[in-house]
């Protein structure tokens, strides 16, 4: 049990030091931002807040944060398909660590990558001015944990049936970049056609941008406005999806992992 | 002496394909030994190297592995073996002393620091040690970008030795390095094979490494097409013979008839002779000589004879 702790810990923290040591991704970490919440967010601001009656940057900039947790975290997972093939990570699927120890340091790390990466997203945050309170930041903790543990397992699951970077490629895009427009995180989903609404319901960023939601907006007069569900129902929701995607995801994956 | 490696009828065919990647493949490889694999692209090599390190399941066969089955222990299995893969497994961003300290972590040696200050001091001597060995005391804590070629698969040596394996599998370690630093690699691979007893299993496309090995095991579509000491496959499958002339040729063909051996004059007089008899034959010949000229079959011969019977009987 303390070696697989150990073996975790080193993978998770791993992740986390080459994240810190490459500039360019750090630099880009902090450009996104700009482009969503920056530019986005700001022109979206401008035309429709008065229309929809909230702020619209600030909108934006609560539905980034959720995104760019759960995309990291997932897109981080997958990229164990090309990793396998090359770098360190061929050496840990041959060391005398279980695969679920494989897959929950991945998890860990790329989360902790994540939420390093939430500091671009601050910064925003800080220039815009967006309103902040000690109690909406303490809500975030866990929210964020949850977002990353969700997004790692979805990857996970993704990842479980994909067996080269090609498919990689060409399916991964087509899975998450709908997500961002189901899950509202650049424009409001509260009324859809039907379709929309049932895609758009069952997809997990939907819950995790909503958590975030929930949570920031949570006594504040635009909360019916903006938010779909309860923190409670958005935290089941998620706990459940991470539960089922965890478990298959990391079936799927030892399975089809040497039955090649 | 104990066997490290069983492998008795593997066969590994990959989903969706139509033919077996291995075909009822069966050897023994013992504690010590230096065994290579030999074959074209595609032959069955990696698939091989794969199963026995446990990255792979096979489809049928049995496969031991330090007297373990491998699919009832396949912990037990990798905490013996050590690989050095194809494509580099280096993290590049980290310093050289990082990736080993990732490695022992992964292997449950030490417990897991942020730091090198924060780590043990039998850790340091040790990193210390093999420092020295690389000639890289200065740059242990430097980027691995930075490195050679050759330094960095040397390092992926050292790094994959640092939890004591007994077997070491090494699959077509040189591919991209300049000949000196192939030579200092293997250099490098006799003194630990000696100073360790580790056993190398080896896959490569350089003949010359091969020739080096204690065994060989020549592959190709996935079944074992020779096996044998360099010596053997060499003698097994490639001519012997010398090439004599002489100024009166006439006489020295009347020679050669009288001693019942078997020639043909192309250019110069082709005699097939045994190695071994070669100095007793000429010692008797009575007719001046031109030229005499020994050929000595060399691997690349046998591996290329041995790939291209196999590639007629196909077609």
């Amino acid at each position: 049990m303390r070696k697989t702790i150990n073996a975790i810990t080193a993978i998770a923290m791993r992740d986390l030091i080459k994240l810190l040591r490459d500039r360019p991704r750090l630099f880009f970490s902090l450009i996104f931002p700009l482009l969503f919440v920056g530019i986005l967010g700001t022109s979206l601001n401008s035309n429709l807040s008065a229309d929809v009656g909230y702020s619209f940057l600030i909108f934006v900039f609560t539905g980034v944060i959720g995104q760019n947790l759960f995309q990291s975290t997932a897109a981080g997972i997958i990229s164990l398909v090309e990793d396998r093939q090359n770098d360190f990570s061929q050496a840990m699927f041959i060391a005398p660590v279980s695969r679920l120890a494989i897959i929950l340091g991945k998890i860990l790390g790329e989360s902790m990558v994540a939420i390093v990466q939430l500091l671009g997203i601050g910064i925003m945050g800080i220039i815009f001015q967006i309103p902040f309170n000690l109690g909406q930041i303490v809500g975030f903790v866990p929210a964020i944990i949850l977002v990353c543990l969700v997004g790692g397992s979805f990857g996970l699951l993704v990842m479980s049936n994909l067996s080269s970077q090609k498919q990689v490629n060409q399916i991964f895009p087509l899975l998450i970049f709908p997500q961002f427009f189901l899950a509202g995180v650049f424009s409001p989903i509260k009324n859809l056609p039907i379709f929309l609404l049932v895609l758009s319901r069952i997809s997990p960023m939907t819950y995790a941008v909503d958590l975030i939601r929930s949570i920031y907006y949570w006594g504040r007069p635009e909360y019916s406005k903006v938010v779909l569900h309860s923190p409670s129902v958005n935290l089941l929701v998620l706990g459940v999806m991470f539960l089922v995607m965890f478990t298959t995801g990391t079936y799927l994956f030892v399975k089809n992992d040497r039955n090649r | 002496m104990a066997k490290i490696i069983e492998v008795t009828d593997l066969t590994k065919r990959y989903k969706k394909a139509t033919t077996n990647a291995v075909d009822g493949v069966s050897f023994e490889v013992e504690e010590g030994e230096f065994f290579t694999m030999l074959g074209p692209n595609g032959a069955g090599k990696t698939t091989t190297i794969s199963v026995l390190n446990t990255t792979l399941d096979k489809t049928s066969g049995s496969v031991k592995v330090g007297g373990i089955e491998i699919e009832k222990d396949s912990a037990g299995v990798r905490r013996m073996i050590g690989v050095i893969f194809q494509n580099p497994s280096l993290d590049l961003n980290l310093t050289a002393e990082e990736n080993v300290r990732f490695h022992a972590f992964l292997y449950g040696l030490f417990p897991y620091r942020l730091t090198y200050n924060m780590m043990p001091t039998d850790y340091k001597k040790k990193v210390e040690e093999l420092a020295r060995i690389l000639g890289i005391e200065k740059e242990i804590h430097q980027p691995v970008k930075t490195f050679s070629g050759g330094m960095k698969r040397k390092l992926e040596i050292v790094r994959g030795l640092i939890h004591h394996p007994k077997l070491l599998f090494l699959d077509e370690p040189t591919t991209g390095l300049d000949p000196q630093s192939r030579k200092n690699l293997w250099s490098y691979l006799k003194t630990v094979r000696k100073n360790e007893n580790l056993t190398l299993f080896l896959t490569t496309h350089y003949l010359e490494e091969a020739e080096e090995s204690d065994r060989i095991c020549i592959i190709d579509n996935g079944k074992i097409v020779s096996l044998g000491t360099p010596l053997d496959i060499k003698r097994d499958l490639v001519e012997e013979y010398m090439l004599l002339d002489s100024g009166n040729r006439k006489a020295l063909t009347k020679e050669l008839d009288n001693s019942k051996l078997k020639y043909v004059e192309d250019g110069a007089i082709k005699v097939w002779i045994k190695e071994s008899q070669i100095q007793e034959t000429i010692r008797n010949l009575k007719t001046k000589l031109t030229s005499i000229q020994i050929h000595t079959p060399t691997l690349e011969e046998a591996y290329l004879e041995i790939i291209d019977k196999k590639n007629e009987k196909n077609n």
